[in-house]
This record gives C-alpha cells, sequence and structure tokens, in this order.
C-alpha cells in the first residue's frame, strides 16, 4: 500500500491537477457542433417560440443553482442569471407585439437587479466580517 | 437562426459552467460571458439600447461589484470542496415538478400561430434609446421615479451595513 496522497489543499491546487487537455478538446468539439447546428438552419425563421424556449431553460439553470450551490455569492449570480432570462422573455415580447413596453420594464428590472446586488454584496459582507463564512447553510439564526 | 444559435448556446453553456464551476472567480467570469451573450440576443431582437444597457450595467457595473467582493472575501479558500453538492431526493422531486410543466409547456407553444407568425413590421426607431426615452418620461414617469426613490433607498442601506462598528 503506497502511502495516502494528501489531499489538495484548496482550489487552485486541484484545478493545477487536473490536465486541461480533455476540457479543450471538448470545448472544441462544442463550438464545431454548435457552428455546425447554426449554419445548418441559418434559413430557419427564428421564432418567439424558440427564444421563450431559451428563455426558460435559463431560468430553471438558475432556479437548480440557486438549490444546489451553498455559497451565498453564487447564489446571488444564479438569482441575476434568473432576472436575466426573464429580461429576455420580456425583450422577446416586446419584439413580437413592435412595442416599447417590454424593453422599459427590463430597463426597471435592470434598476432594480442594480440595487438588489449592492444591498444583497453588502449583507455578505457584513455577515462575513462576524462569521468569517459566505456558507449559507451557516446562516441560520432566524431559523425557529 | 444563426446568430440565435451561436449567442443562445454560448449562454446556455455559460450558464451551466457557471452553477457546476467550484471556483467563484470562474463562476463570475462565466456569468459575463452569459451576460454578454443575452447581449447578443437583444440586439437580434432589435433592441440596441438595452445591449448597451446590458453591456454597462451587468458585465460592467454589477460584474465588477461582484468579482470585487469575491476577491475581497477571499471565499474560495473557504468555500467546502464539496460544492456544487448534489441535490436531495425531495429537491429533486421539487425540480422534476417543476421542469416537467414548463417544458411542456413552452414546447407546446411551437403550435401556436401567434407565437411562430414572423413578427409584423416594426414601428420606426424601435429599440432605439429616442424611443425608449419617450416611453419612459410619457408613460412610465412614475415607476421612474419610484426607481431612483428605490436607488436612494438602497444607497442608504449599504451605508449603513457596510459601516464598522468598533465602538463597544
Amino acid at each position: 500500500m503506497s502511502a495516502p496522497v494528501a489531499p489538495p489543499s484548496n482550489v487552485a491546487d486541484r484545478d493545477r491537477t487536473r490536465s486541461g487537455k480533455p476540457l479543450l478538446l471538448g470545448l472544441v468539439l462544442l463550438v464545431l457542433v454548435v457552428l455546425g447546428v447554426a449554419i445548418a438552419v441559418r434559413n430557419e425563421p427564428v421564432t418567439t417560440s424558440h427564444y421563450l424556449m431559451l428563455s426558460m431553460l435559463l431560468f430553471m439553470i438558475g432556479v437548480g443553482g440557486v438549490l444546489m450551490r451553498r455559497n451565498a455569492l453564487v447564489l446571488f449570480m444564479c438569482v441575476e442569471l434568473m432576472l436575466n432570462a426573464v429580461n429576455l422573455a420580456f425583450v422577446t415580447f416586446a419584439r413580437m407585439h413592435g412595442s416599447m413596453d417590454g424593453q422599459v420594464i427590463v430597463l426597471f428590472v435592470m434598476i432594480v437587479a442594480a440595487a438588489e446586488v449592492a444591498i444583497g454584496l453588502a449583507i455578505i459582507v457584513a455577515i462575513f466580517r462576524r462569521r468569517l463564512s459566505a456558507n449559507v447553510d451557516e446562516m441560520s439564526l432566524l431559523r425557529w | 437562426m444563426t446568430l440565435f444559435v451561436v449567442f443562445g448556446a454560448l449562454a446556455l453553456g455559460a450558464a451551466l459552467g457557471m452553477v457546476f464551476s467550484r471556483n467563484s472567480v470562474h463562476g463570475a467570469l462565466l456569468l459575463v460571458v452569459n451576460l454578454g451573450a443575452i447581449a447578443g440576443l437583444f440586439l437580434t431582437l432589435e433592441a440596441e439600447f438595452l445591449f448597451v444597457a446590458q453591456i454597462i450595467v451587468y458585465a460592467g457595473a454589477i460584474m465588477v461589484l461582484f468579482l470585487f467582493v469575491i476577491m475581497l472575501l477571499g471565499v474560495d479558500r473557504s468555500e467546502p470542496l464539496m460544492e456544487p453538492r448534489p441535490l436531495q431526493r425531495r429537491q429533486l422531486t421539487f425540480a422534476v415538478l417543476i421542469a416537467i410543466p414548463l417544458i411542456a409547456g413552452l414546447s407546446a407553444t411551437f403550435a401556436i400561430p401567434a407565437l411562430t407568425a414572423s413578427p409584423g413590421a416594426l414601428p420606426e426607431n424601435f429599440g432605439s434609446p429616442e424611443a425608449l426615452g419617450q416611453k419612459l418620461f410619457r408613460d412610465y414617469l412614475l415607476p421612474f421615479e419610484v426607481t431612483a426613490l428605490l436607488l436612494l433607498v438602497a444607497a442608504i442601506g449599504i451605508l449603513l451595513l457596510a459601516r464598522r462598528r468598533s465602538e463597544r
């Protein structure tokens, strides 16, 4: 039995030990596939439904992120992702109806998102100062 | 369609990468890519002003704030290695219960003629700053003022939250 290998001390070390080659190859393949699909369907009309589907998928990825992650900063990024997905749906409907109202709402969503992020990050910094952690599982003071 | 597929794949890939990346700095950078791709989609939807606003406000301001806080806290050091942890059974059930009707319902929209028809002729200067400003300051003046108040409240709140209570 060989001596147990010490676990990598942090994320950066572990990332460095992992070879980047399969990842790069996968990325190149993915880009080729996407470009191929893009060229193959270039004459199809892109419709409201396509954008709505994309928007919903982005929203669902955001929800999944909120459910799976425990780092408060990442949770906030997932919330941003969901807000953006909704923005995309708004812009899509604005385009469909030829009306600017949807785009105005998107502007408002952006403003609210900016305020929310600023306040949220301030709260995270305040909590981090006190508890030295950004893990939401440890923020259970309000739980009864 | 080409632009839609390229930007859409970019947005989806970056979003997935963000959720599953263990390093929050990588997550933030992937979110920048995602926001940029969505900005590109705005451009394909003829929302020029929102394209610019998206890049300046989101990719510029909000993401810099995120990266700043990530660097400030140095959360990567303390982040548990099991992240992202797998879904629990209850969460998984919940997720599937939400996902199935959503996907089914939105797939059904491909059968609705109004949603798949090519949109009609657009009004003059659709999506331009001018059109947006006209709409904003005529029909949405009160909400606009309320957002100004909201930003003021947010700024005051941040000052209160960020103040270090060293006395005591």
